[in-house]
């Protein structure tokens, strides 16, 4: 089994990790040859993190093996991983913004240092490689890209032979992003191999010498992504295997319900997408979905279209032809517009209150029955809730539990039946089967159908290409904060959606360019 | 062999209460432990301290009946500012200088007397207490004003306030407001009449009662009300408190007002019973030690009314240890400090449930 020269730096064998009824990783094998880059490439919960922590020494395996230059190894700790050299730079950076670049630095170094060394050290390290930093700059006063930079120096201080990067030009600029790439070139060409988890796959092609795709837990392909399209590639991150079941349903010509009119809604963090110029109309009876990678512009779209960060100008959104743009999100409510926000914990529910309790979160104001003169009904919320339950099936262990005590894809459940028993005219949804397993998934896509069958207009906003075409009529495409036009869902091709998101942005702003 | 904490699916109801009580408990012994280090009989001391302020319970002597009174006319401010206190924790919004609205609320409803000193009329009582309120509030309204406009912290602030509001005391104690008869010593003129609560027997009065109403309304406010479920829900999630349409800036403004209002009730009743007149000491930390029976009462007004009970003993016992000990009655800081120390460290376990691992250290990496 050991050999001199190993073929693989790294192999994860048959890797499973269990996480109670979730399979997170399910018979996972990945290899990596020394000096390669190496995209590792899957939707949201696919379980890349999983695989990477483990590979990190921050989760343990339920079964399989990992080898490391052939031999058999258990990391059982980030430490024991940093001693075989194995460098992981998280997405979130794990920095004191007080203390300058040779501390934070210092902090993570092993054992005794000499500060003025150490210094001397991470200046030359970090010219060499063409990533300049100042050592005793603060690092509050850098940029996200520079921050990006002593987590990526602190890891070649440790002179890796395996670099694991987490979307690391989530948050660069493409100019960061192109420096970044000459780095890991340069990585590369020295001998030290790099996992590159993305969801970016015009880089994928541009810098990795191969592909593992991973979907639900499973590894699906290993290709040579220079040999793939960016269409290809997507295909094989949300399966290969679609079948669309989609039927053209009669187009109902009914009045747009919810409209959006060149929304604009500026970033108010350094980690918010800017939405620019969004435009589009829902009619009654419709579902339209809005794909995209994760990041572009989701979160920031159903806050503007929810109320929780409230417009310029009225006129940028209408709720039945009422502009509602400088509403809040109770007084769309009012009117009969429903939201389901992406994070069920924490967001859509108070993960310590029991689940009448959450009934009132979302309906006080639209629920004569929840409130009156101030005090609460309790008995109101408590029909309100079993209701709810009952009509969707939702499993839990006790009559009233805690919204945490819930599995995923029951809480789901709850978090949307509770917007549905409104019988809203107006329903946004954003990713509503992220994490929930098959079967709530399917109650869940079959309500949101009924619904608009009943004359309501449905937006789902979705990472679930599957999904998509499963309950849309229409579809639109997010990238960078920029939405693409509207196409009929059995108009338009799993490529053309693939293109649109894997980076179609500039075709659009230079097609804009050329319309306008 | 380690301690692991392992996260509960639900928080566990039954440590909610019992977690004070096992505080209580540590506090005990860690007393008993520093009181046979001063070479004192850590029984007896423990005796003299905690158990003989209640003695009338089981003597039903007369004499004792007096300690009992005490302990309900030390209760009643910490349970009125604890109370008010409890319901700003559990938005989030923390009020540390419940002390200085307390201050600020004597300051104010004293200038009535102050200034008047010859106007007795059951009004006089009624808008003295009005002015407590109102100068708690005014008081809690700096940090809160800074707190929404320019994301201060109120920790900070309120707590600095606190001794803005004791300079502002002495100041007046001993210069504009100092009693001309009063042979220079640093206090007001004595209030009298109707410049005081009634009492009921002399010592207790009916400061008591405002504490019992207090306890008894927040509950309805907080368990009951729409305005209560605002305050729990952006306290426990403030992006869901966002999604149901609350303000956080207002649930600021509201809790400021609430805490800083009841604090300064609290104010102007000490100096309308107990002290009876401004000077430069009005409150042996009544507003620092509500903090205290705010989570020993588990953020709830009626926990608050027990647990304020619990934190007058302390005062008690450190007069009387005093007296019959000699030992310093800094030592009711002692304990109150140790109590809470406990109390947040046995409140982990609400959530986590502790476990002993034995024999599982990280599967080493083999050498290369």
């Amino acid at each position: 089994m050991v050999t001199e020269n190993p073929e693989y730096l790294l192999e994860a064998l048959h890797v499973v990790k269990v996480f109670g009824t979730l399979r997170a990783n399910d018979d996972v094998t990945l290899r990596v040859k020394p000096g390669e880059i190496h995209a590792f490439l899957g939707e949201n919960g696919a379980g890349k993190s999983t695989l990477v922590k483990m590979i990190y020494g921050a989760l343990q395996p339920t079964s399989g093996e990992f080898r490391w230059k052939g031999k058999s190894v258990n990391v059982g700790n980030p430490a024991a991983a940093r001693k075989l050299g194995i460098g992981m730079v998280f997405q979130h950076f794990s920095l004191f913004e007080a203390l300058t670049v040779a501390e934070n630095i210092a902090l993570a170094m092993p054992g005794d240092f000499d500060m003025a060394k150490l210094s001397e050290k991470i200046a030359r390290v970090s010219k060499e490689y063409g990533l300049p930093l100042e050592p005793t700059a603060i690092v509050a006063d850098l940029s996200v890209g520079e921050r990006q930079r002593i987590e990526i120096v602190r890891c070649l201080l440790q002179e890796p032979r395996l670099l694991i990067m987490d979307e690391p030009t989530a948050v660069l600029t493409p100019q960061e992003a192109d420096q970044l790439f000459v780095v890991l070139n340069r990585l590369s060409r020295e001998g030290c191999a790099v996992l590159y988890i993305s969801h970016r796959l015009e880089e994928v092609k541009r810098i990795c010498h191969n592909a593992t795709i991973l979907r639900h837990g499973k590894v699906v392909a290993n290709v040579d992504p220079t040999l793939e399209t960016a269409a290809s590639l997507a295909r094989l991150m949300v399966g290969a295997d679609i079948h669309v079941v989609h039927t053209v349903r009669e187009q109902s010509e009914g009045a747009a319900r919810l409209k959006l009119d060149n929304l604009n809604l500026p970033a108010d963090g350094p980690f918010v997408v800017e939405l620019k110029n969004i435009s589009l109309e829902v009619k009654a009876g419709e579902v339209i979905a809005i794909a995209g990678v994760a990041g572009n512009g989701q979160s920031e779209l159903f806050d503007a279209i929810s109320g929780e960060r409230p417009l310029a100008r009225d006129a940028m959104i209408s709720f039945d032809g009422r502009p509602s743009g400088r509403l809040g999100v109770n007084a769309r409510r009012n009117v009969g517009a429903a939201f389901v926000p992406e994070e069920r914990l924490g967001h859509g529910a108070v993960p310590g209150f029991k689940l009448s309790e959450n009934v009132v979160l979302t309906r006080h104001s639209s629920d004569r029955s929840l409130v009156k003169m101030g005090m609460l009904q309790s008995g109101g919320a408590t029909v309100v809730s079993e209701r709810v339950i009952k009509a969707f099936d939702v499993r839990k262990g006790k009559p009233d539990p805690e919204a945490r005590a819930l599995s995923g894809g029951n809480l789901q459940k709850f978090v949307i039946g509770r917007e549905l028993d409104r019988k809203p005219g107006i329903l946004v949804v954003n990713q509503p089967t992220w994490g929930v397993d098959a079967g709530a998934s399917a109650t869940i896509r079959q309500a949101i159908i009924d619904l608009s069958r009943d004359g309501s207009a449905v937006l789902v906003i979705s990472q679930d290409l599957d999904e998509i075409y499963e309950v849309a009529d229409r579809i639109a495409v997010i990238s960078r904060g920029q939405l693409s036009e509207t196409y009929r869902a059995n108009e338009i091709s799993l490529q053309q959606i693939g293109l649109l998101m894997a980076g179609a942005h500039e075709v659009k702003e230079a097609r804009h360019a050329a319309t306008a | 062999m380690r301690l692991l904490l392992e996260k509960r699916s639900e928080h566990s109801h039954t440590m909610v209460y019992l977690s004070p009580v096992i505080a209580i408990g540590l506090t005990l012994v860690t007393g008993a432990i520093i009181f046979a280090f001063d070479g004192l009989n850590p029984l007896e001391a423990l005796y003299v301290y905690f158990l003989e302020p209640l003695k009338y319970l089981w003597t039903f002597a007369p004499d004792d009946l007096w300690s009992l009174e005490q302990l309900a006319v030390k209760a009643a401010p910490l349970a009125l500012i604890g109370a008010g206190l409890s319901v700003s924790y559990l938005a989030n919004v923390w009020n540390i200088g419940a002390e200085g609205q307390l201050t600020a609320g004597a300051i104010f409803g004293s200038a009535i007397p102050v200034m008047f000193p010859e106007w007795q009329s059951p009004l006089t009582l009624v808008l003295m207490l009005v002015f407590g309120v109102l100068g708690g509030m005014a008081w809690a309204s700096i940090p809160a004003f800074l707190k929404n406009r320019f994301g201060a912290s109120e920790i900070l602030t309120s707590l600095m306030l606190v001794y803005v509001a004791g300079l502002l005391l002495d100041w007046l104690v001993r210069g504009p407001w100092r009693d001309p008869g009063g042979h220079n010593f640093p206090q007001t003129i004595a209030f009298s009449d109707w410049q005081l609560l009634p009492s009921f027997d002399g010592t207790l009065h009916i400061g008591t009662l405002f504490a019992v109403i207090a306890a008894a309304a927040l509950t309805v406010l907080m368990g009951r009300s729409l305005k209560g479920f605002e305050i729990r829900v952006l306290g426990a999630s403030p992006r869901a408190g966002r999604f149901a349409g609350f303000s956080r800036k207002g649930a600021v403004w509201f809790c400021f007002m609430l805490s800083g209002g009841l604090a300064g009730l609290a104010g102007i009743s000490e100096v309308m019973s107990t002290v009876g007149q401004l000077q430069p000491s009005i409150s042996p930390g009544y507003g620092f030690t509500a903090i205290i029976v705010a989570f020993l009462g588990r953020l709830n007004p009626i926990g608050a009314l027990v647990a304020a009970l619990a934190l007058a003993i302390s005062y008690l016992g450190g007069e009387a240890a005093q007296v019959s000990l000699q030992i310093s009655d800094k030592i009711a800081k002692v304990f109150q400090g140790i109590l809470l120390f406990y109390i947040l460290a046995c409140d982990s376990m609400i959530l986590y449930r502790p476990r002993l691992i034995f024999n599982r250290a990280p599967a080493a990496v083999p050498a290369e």
